[in-house]
């Protein structure tokens, strides 16, 4: 088992060499000025001349490639451009904000995903099946922020239950495991739910009705075994997959909530990615996406690993 | 065991929705002396004094904690606003050397760490911007503050309370400029470690609010500095409270859920729910101007009067108008005819899609024959109002009288890059006009920055490459007009050029507007960029 980890512990590092060039060519390669946030718009292009001078803009990509490369490699992101705070700061708070609820949206779609998936496996092309698959099919294909608005409508609004913006009073460095601050996670949650929700029901469901129609599923039950007792050994096959998945989208959603988070403006990595890309601060932007990116390729092998350990197939595979 | 039934279910979640209604840990929502503003930027404006995101930076932070030199007298609704003493009292231009100003400086202010506001400070701060082996030396404020003063050429304390500031060549619009500079603590930036990630931690200024906290990207509160050099502008709120909300339907969403008290920009569909929800919607003219700068290098179709007048004549502007919920005043100019700078143009900017067919006629177009021009537009941007179905109506009524336009999109920072590189930059894409909207509030930005040929890219802005001897004569007069009123005499003469020779095509002023919750009281919306809060209580 340690040596399978290692071993792919060893095959990250090309992905993260690859991922930080792509991160470093992809932001340098989109059109605008590095300099948009600490600009005025009305600068001339003189004055813009000047300031690249100052902040190294004018070297070639691949020196200012070496230069960001080797601090990275010494655990130092750089600080961000528009506001001089260091980059890994700004991004670890962000990441941090961003894991509460996409944690929680993660356990809520793994919950209902899971429960929706095995009733649809179990009870196929019941109207329990059909019921399930609606709702997996709504999770999967609704627009979130689209959801987010309404849910901010329906409960913020009209009915006053739930704050519809920010991580409470204070802001996040004052968070508190209280009801005033909780309560501010609840929207954007169960926003980012349905769409884990919707894949790891759908996933789940095929599995259970696939895992259903093998014959060791007929031999347990002509041995006599109960009907729970085949039902934890479906469970116990359609695991790992599960897992895999919900591992997936819990990096999907650290990465991909930059619309969630603008529209309940929770100060996560999703909105520190969307003022990046908006104001250019490409420190700040190469940062966030590389720590995304490292993060995703960490849970990947976290998965894995935690599959090998479920089913040791998977290891002499 | 008890069965529960729909009936119980439905009796908990409404004794559910009750707490938390009832929940005294939801009081925090109610404001008491608080006002509580939702910006439109994604992130708090830096306080470290020469602040970015633009003017809402300078609104909100820059002229809250900090001062001017100069300030701009924010008093009044009806009247367009003019400059009026900050830190100094008094500012001359020099009979003997017109490119010398003094500027008798204000006795006994104080920043809000208690060290004195003196000439020795004001040439600190000068040099934070300007001298790049000054230890203060700040890239983020010389990047914001470099551009507001490029006439400046040297500054010297010539005692504690009067400051010398030489230009390169004569130039009366250098109040303007120093307008936009504030003045940072040098004790408080010595104090923190001498670095300013340390001073934005604990920002000083001379303001009429101070620093209380800071969390970065999520608030930032200030509260009332009762002892304020100004006493008339000493806040009537105990607290201010910035919240940065980059998205327009979450301001909107916090503002009728009680969470915040003020919105800028709300978007204009969501004007009358607002309304109906008994927000206060507060509109006024201010120095914005929403037109097509045209491209004047050689081949652009825009180098003939007659057609760019039938352009101008083309735009149904009251259409456009109504298209937006009222939200915004038709152009007749560079700047609203209530400015002092309107003057009196003998060209009527108005609609007359006849006049205008006949005009492109003469000048050898027509539906038949049309002509076609590229423009640039963005889908959105600061300032940029509702553009894609604004130039599509403009698209549309230019199409009636024979002139087919063809978009080039580009998001707005880029735009904005190609707008710096100027017309003949391969970033414009051989476009023939650009639509960028421009702040107007002084002589220099509303009319010289786009027309001046000594500001041809990229020494300046003027995209179009536009020349003409007697406009830069008539800027120099501007330049050279040290007395207030024939000061403005001469921007009009400008401003009236501008329009009979149909430069740009004007279309839209904005009309800034902002939501208020019923309980905000006292807010007079200046016809500025930059708004006082001091006036404003929160019941």
């Amino acid at each position: 088992m340690l040596a399978y980890a290692i071993k792919r512990t060893l095959f990250t590092l090309p992905i993260m060499l690859g991922v930080s060039l792509v991160c470093f060519a992809l932001v340098h390669l989109a059109p605008g000025d590095p300099l948009v946030s600490v600009l005025p718009p009305d600068a001339s292009q003189a004055i813009k001349e000047q300031m690249m001078a100052l902040y190294g803009f004018d070297r070639p990509y691949h020196e200012q490639f070496a230069r960001w490369l080797a601090r990275v490699a010494q655990g130092d992101l750089g600080t961000s451009i528009r506001t001089g705070r260091p980059v890994s700061l700004e991004v670890g708070k962000a990441v941090g904000n961003t894991l509460m609820i996409a944690t929680l949206a993660t356990l809520i779609g793994f919950v209902l995903g899971t429960l929706f998936g095995f009733v649809a496996g179990y009870f196929r092309d019941s109207w329990l099946d059909k019921a399930a698959s609606a709702a997996a099919v709504f999770g999967v294909s609704v627009p979130h922020y689209w959801l987010g608005m309404i849910l901010v409508i329906i409960f913020a609004v009209q009915l006053g239950w739930l704050p519809p913006t920010g991580a409470g009073p204070g802001g996040s460095e004052a968070w508190v495991w209280d009801w005033v601050h909780v309560q501010h996670l609840i929207l954007p949650a169960v926003t980012m739910s349905v769409i884990p929700m919707g894949i790891i029901a759908r996933t789940v469901r095929a599995l259970v009705a696939e895992i259903l129609s093998q014959e060791f599923v007929a031999g347990l039950r002509a041995k006599g075994l109960s009907e729970f007792g085949v039902f934890r050994h479906v469970v116990k096959n359609a695991a790992p997959t599960a897992l895999a998945v919900m591992g997936i989208q819990l990096g999907y959603l650290l990465g991909g909530s930059i619309l969630i988070e603008t529209v309940f403006s929770w100060p996560g990595s999703g909105l520190l990615l969307n003022d990046a890309i908006f104001q250019r601060d490409l420190p700040l932007l190469q940062g966030t996406i590389l720590v995304l990116a490292l993060f995703f390729v960490v849970l990947n092998l976290a998965v894995d690993v935690m599959q090998t350990t479920l089913d040791p197939r998977i290891q002499r595979a | 065991m008890q069965r529960l039934d729909r009936r119980d279910f439905l009796a908990g979640g409404a004794a559910l929705g009750a707490g938390a209604l009832l929940d005294p840990s939801l009081a925090w929502a109610q404001g008491s002396g608080t006002l509580r503003v939702a910006m439109t930027a994604a992130d708090i404006p830096v306080p470290n004094g020469q602040t970015d995101q633009g003017a809402e930076g300078m609104r909100f932070v820059g002229y809250t904690l900090f001062d001017s030199l100069v300030l701009w007298d924010l008093s009044s609704a009806t009247q367009p606003s003019r400059l009026t003493p900050g830190l100094a009292t008094s500012w001359n231009v020099d009979p003997a050397n017109p490119a010398r100003w003094i500027f008798k400086l204000r006795e006994g202010v104080r920043f809000h760490d208690g060290s004195p506001f003196d000439a020795g400070v004001a040439v600190w701060n000068f040099d934070k911007l300007l001298k790049e082996d000054a230890p203060q030396f700040d890239r983020r404020q010389a990047a914001q503050g470099r551009s507001r003063i490029p006439a400046v050429k040297s500054y010297r304390a010539i005692d504690p309370m009067t400051l010398e500031i030489v230009t390169a060549a004569p130039d009366a619009l250098l109040p303007y400029g120093v307008a936009w500079i504030v003045m940072s603590s040098r004790a408080r930036w010595e104090e923190a470690g001498r670095t300013w990630e340390g001073f934005v931690a604990r920002p000083s200024g001379t303001g009429p609010w101070r620093f209380d906290r800071m969390v970065p990207r999520e608030r930032l509160e200030l509260v009332r500095n009762p002892g304020y050099w100004n006493k008339a502008r000493v806040p009537k709120a105990e607290r201010l409270i910035l919240v940065p909300m980059p998205e327009a339907t979450t301001r909107v969403a916090a503002l009728r859920s009680g969470t915040t008290d003020w919105i800028e920009a709300p978007p204009p569909d969501a004007l009358d729910s607002l309304r109906k929800a008994g927000m206060q919607i507060v509109t006024n003219v201010y120095p914005h101007n929403w037109p097509w700068h045209f491209s004047r290098v050689e081949g652009s179709p825009w180098n003939d009067l007659r057609v760019r007048r039938a352009a101008n004549l083309a735009i149904d502007r009251e259409g456009m108008k109504s298209l937006l919920g009222g939200m915004m005043i038709p152009a007749k100019g560079m700047v609203p005819t209530t400015s002092q700078w309107f003057g009196k143009p003998s060209f009527d900017v108005r609609y007359d899609p006849a006049a205008a067919a006949k005009l492109l006629g003469e000048a050898g177009y027509s539906r038949a024959k049309p002509l076609t021009v590229k423009a640039i537009i963005s889908p959105s941007g600061s300032g940029q109002m509702q553009p894609l179905p604004m130039n599509e109506m403009i698209q549309q009524n230019l199409a009636q009288i024979g002139i087919r336009v063809e978009f080039e999109v580009m998001e707005w920072n880029v735009l904005l890059a190609s707008w710096r590189a100027g017309a003949k930059d391969p970033s414009s894409r051989g476009a023939h006009s650009t639509n960028s909207s421009y702040f107007s509030q002084d002589p220099f930005t509303a009319l010289i920055r786009h027309l001046d040929s000594s500001l041809f890219p990229p020494k300046g802005t003027n995209w179009g490459y536009y020349a003409d001897a007697e406009m830069d004569r008539l800027f120099g007069a501007i330049r050279t007009a040290f007395d207030p009123m024939a000061q403005e005499t001469a921007v009009q003469r400008a401003h009236e050029k501008i329009v009979n020779d149909a430069l740009f095509l004007f279309v839209a002023h904005d009309v800034n507007p902002r939501a208020l919750a019923p309980r905000v009281k006292g807010f007079v919306q200046a016809q500025n960029w930059f708004q006082d809060l001091a006036p404003v209580t929160v019941g």
